[in-house]
């Protein structure tokens, strides 16, 4: 047993009411730049539908994420390190800008600027990358709420290994939100695809990163990711993905899509990982097993052989502490709500969801309400409006058995804590028959529902002792390359008149403008020595942050 | 006719040239790897346009890699040792020739092809640097006269392994002969005289990429583990392989930091 700690989010897609501000607040701090105009770490798409990019779930076409090969033994879907070898001066799985999409703005200094006329004047699209106009045929969101779904929804994969009458079904209408962000794998094949060693996994908290002074601009990162979390930078020529907001998460504050999140529906924890059956984890023979082989992996940090270890291991026991009050684990492991997405892409994901609970479909509306008995509750779990094998095709390789679980447990909860809040004499067999115990459902609804700051977020601090204070970089983006270094390779792009048209520069105000956003940074001079604009040594300035420019 | 006949212009382009060259090269080579790691990429294109890419890029670059090769034949190894190995001048001009035909046809090809690509497509245009601009027009130059080169010499006339090739060598033990390049052939002397500048261009160009082989995948683990502030034990398969570090990323600007190995003799 070896163990290590690891970073992880729960989202529960109950709550989510699509409105995309995690996206925004996403983009506003990481992909407001140039070469990232089309970039987004965190999106929330519309199922059933097909994805940012297009189709992405659809591994026969993209090739990410491992498979077993004859023998059993776990290869990347995409081919070995020869194969990507031969292939590198064409990744034949890289999907196109139009997969995502052509990033555009609108000319809106015509409408002020355009001499009057007899007809309004329009602002045209204008792409961000070419500054042309734009025929607008797809974009970010372009099926939000199920728009044009008449036309798209059927191609979404997921319907792929489904009844002809779910996909039917289909048209009486369901929907969910998906908002996705890298699942900062345990077995990522976006690091096991990279040529030259430049993206890996912290020894200290999982999360994946893309060292950008190693990274050569070969790839397969891209392609290598099932869910197409590693995004290319055309601009840098450098791969770029979330980095689950790494400094903030180091000061022990939320990444910035969970802090704002309107539905307040992100959880973020530690679980202690043995990571020394990783790999055997990800091999099991049937898809279905996946789950439990990951569930497995994440140690029970309560058990003093797991913490005696981990402590060994060099982890702080600051660290076990919040392993033990761990939302994720708790959502996963301990009540099984929280289910990984697509977890037959073999990756092991640390980015976990609560399925939705939904509408009724006739007779067992009301179910609920009446709190009617088990037997028909939980058969009207099959009439929920998104169909189960739809669910289970997203969070569970098909498999509605633990789908199905979590929906009980919720449904539990429910009537369980209905009778608490009514005042009426509670029913512990509620409990029991899903398999909990009524004190688990308390702290569940505390988890689900209340959702109190401190209950989402357990974050521990890395050991700020040789800190400095962070005021600073107030107002500065997090990313700094991009924006004093144009191109790398020299020089100033010719194709285009202006080389910043469109908003690249808005990414980093100056230094020390911006309000303190927690009382817990001191307030203080900047300090002159440290200059946090040469992250890559290109400018030459007083002192360069060595381990920079992780991104 | 003779680009540059005897005097002190050829001592200039066949002797001094060479070695400013390879000075500013190499040295450009070192400096870039010092200074600027992030700005050592191919910077691919792909993602904006793939259709032609997909095959101008790889008739290019394979076509490049043989003609590398055949370079590599054709001037380092002298004439005695092929025929030592009982390879007779005319067996070795139909193999040069047939070779660096078809490596010279895949390059001219693809490099067309990629030129059009990035004058064709608005998006791959934007990406083009001046740098980019003076690069490919010194390329352009060296594959043209390079392909010119090899047609010219179909009948064998040119006889560059006996002038060239000692040429070449030549430079390399440091004892540089320009006279034997005075009567070759001017493409020949275009030729050479534009990849020496091609060699002092690399390392401040896109083609840097070409020195960033990642041979060292194919053994590597698949799963890179790094302690936070470290290189250490980035090429190893197994969580551990370095102590981790639970300092934060941004270090202090008073304190140093402390290292690695340090940092995990502490108690938490
Ligand atoms: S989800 Fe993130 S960690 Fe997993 S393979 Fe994709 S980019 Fe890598
Ligand atoms: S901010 Fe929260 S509620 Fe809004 S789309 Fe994002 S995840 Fe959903």
């Amino acid at each position: 047993m070896k163990v290590r700690a690891q970073m992880g989010m729960v989202m529960n897609l109950d709550k989510c009411i699509g409105c995309h501000t995690c996206s925004v607040t996403c983009k506003n701090v990481w992909t407001n730049r140039r070469g990232t105009e089309y970039v987004w770490f965190n999106n929330v798409e519309t199922k059933p539908g097909r994805g940012y990019p297009v189709d992405y779930e659809d591994q026969s076409k993209w090739n990410g994420g491992w498979e077993l090969d004859r023998k059993g033994r776990l290869k990347l879907k995409a081919g070995g390190s020869l194969k990507k070898l031969a292939n590198i001066f064409y990744n034949p799985d890289l999907p196109d800008l139009d997969d995502y999409y052509d990033p555009w703005t609108y000319d809106y200094d015509k409408l002020i600027s355009s001499p009057s006329s007899d007809q309004q004047p329009v602002a045209r699209p204008k792409s961000q990358v070419t500054g042309k106009n734009l025929d607008l045929q797809w974009g970010p969101n372009w099926e939000d709420d199920l728009a044009g779904s008449a036309e798209h929804a059927a191609f979404d994969p997921n319907f792929k290994n489904i009844q002809e009458e779910v996909r039917q079904g289909f048209e009486d209408t369901f929907m969910i939100y998906l908002p996705r962000i890298c699942e900062h794998c345990i077995n990522p094949s976006c690091v096991a695809s990279c040529p030259s060693g430049a993206m890996y996994k912290r020894e200290e908290d999982g999360i994946v990163l893309v060292d950008q002074e190693a990274c050569r601009s070969w790839r397969f990162c891209v392609s290598g990711c099932p869910y197409k979390k590693v995004y290319f930078n055309w601009n840098t020529g450098k791969a770029e993905k979330c980095n689950f907001c790494f400094p903030r998460i180091e000061a022990g504050m939320p990444t910035i899509c969970s802090e704002t999140c309107v539905g307040r529906l992100r959880h973020l924890g530690v679980v202690l990982i043995d990571t020394d059956r990783v790999e055997a984890a990800a091999s099991v023979a049937d898809e279905k097993d996946l789950l439990d082989a990951q569930l497995d992996l994440m140690l029970d940090p309560d058990d003093p052989e797991v913490r005696a270890q981990a402590l060994r291991d060099g982890i702080p026991s600051d660290w076990l502490d919040a392993a033990s009050n761990s939302p994720v684990y708790a959502m996963a492991k301990k009540w099984r709500i929280a289910l990984p997405l697509h977890p037959e892409y073999r990756t092991l994901p640390m980015v976990w969801y609560v399925p939705p609970l939904s509408p009724l479909e006739s007779v067992g509306a009301g179910l609920i309400r009446e709190g009617g008995d088990e037997e028909n509750i939980f058969a009207a779990i099959d009439q929920m409006r998104i169909p189960i094998d739809y669910l289970a095709s997203i969070l569970a390789a098909g498999d509605t058995a633990p789908v199905r679980l979590s929906l009980e447990r919720l449904v539990a909860m429910r009537r369980y804590m209905r009778d608490v809040n009514l005042g009426d004499p509670v029913r512990p067999e509620i409990a029991s028959e899903a398999g909990m115990e009524p004190h688990e459902l308390e702290e569940m609804f505390r988890m689900v529902a209340i959702a109190d700051y401190d209950d989402r977020y357990v974050i521990p601090q890395r050991h700020g002792e040789v800190s400095r204070d962070a005021f600073v970089d107030q107002g500065s983006c997090g990313i700094d390359f991009a924006n004093g270094a144009p191109v790398p390779g020299m020089g100033e792009m010719t194709g285009f008149d202006d080389p910043d048209p469109y908003g690249g520069a808005l990414a980093c105000a100056s230094n020390g403008t911006a309000a303190p956003e927690s009382g817990a940074l001191a307030v203080e001079e900047p300090d002159p020595d440290f200059d946090i604009r040469n992250l890559l040594s290109r400018h030459g300035g007083p002192r360069p942050l060595k381990e920079g420019g992780d991104a | 006719m003779n680009v540059l006949a005897a005097g002190t212009l050829s001592v200039a382009a066949y002797s001094v040239l060479p070695y400013v060259a390879l000075a500013v090269g190499i040295g450009g080579l070192i400096w870039r790897k010092k200074t600027d790691r992030f700005g050592w990429t191919a910077r691919s294109t792909e993602l904006l346009e793939s259709r032609v890419l997909r095959y101008a890029s790889v008739l290019f670059h394979f076509g490049v890699l043989a003609a590398i090769g055949g370079h590599v034949l054709g001037i380092l190894i002298p004439q005695s040792w092929t025929e030592a190995i009982g390879l007779s001048e005319e067996a070795y001009h139909v193999l040069a020739v047939v070779g660096g035909i078809s490596a010279g046809f895949a390059v001219v090809v693809g490099f067309a092809a990629l030129m059009y690509r990035r004058v064709r497509f608005p998006r791959v245009r934007v990406t083009t640097t001046r740098m980019d601009v003076v690069t490919f027009v010194v390329l352009g130059v060296a594959i043209a006269t390079g392909m010119l080169a090899t047609l010219i010499n179909i009948p064998d006339t040119v006889h560059y392994r006996e002038s060239v090739a000692p040429y070449f060598r030549q430079i390399f033990i440091l004892d540089p002969e320009p006279s034997l390049m005075e009567g070759v052939n001017w493409v020949f002397q275009t030729h050479v005289i534009v990849v020496w500048f091609l060699y002092a261009l690399w390392p401040f160009s896109r083609l840097i990429h070409a020195f960033t082989v990642p041979v060292g995948y194919i053994w590597r683990s698949p799963i890179v583990y790094r302690p936070r502030g470290g290189r250490s034990g980035a090429r190893t398969g197994t969580y551990g392989s370095g102590a981790p570090d639970y300092s934060p990323s941004i270090p202090s600007s008073r304190t140093s930091r402390p290292k690695t190995s340090e940092k995990a003799a502490q108690p938490h």
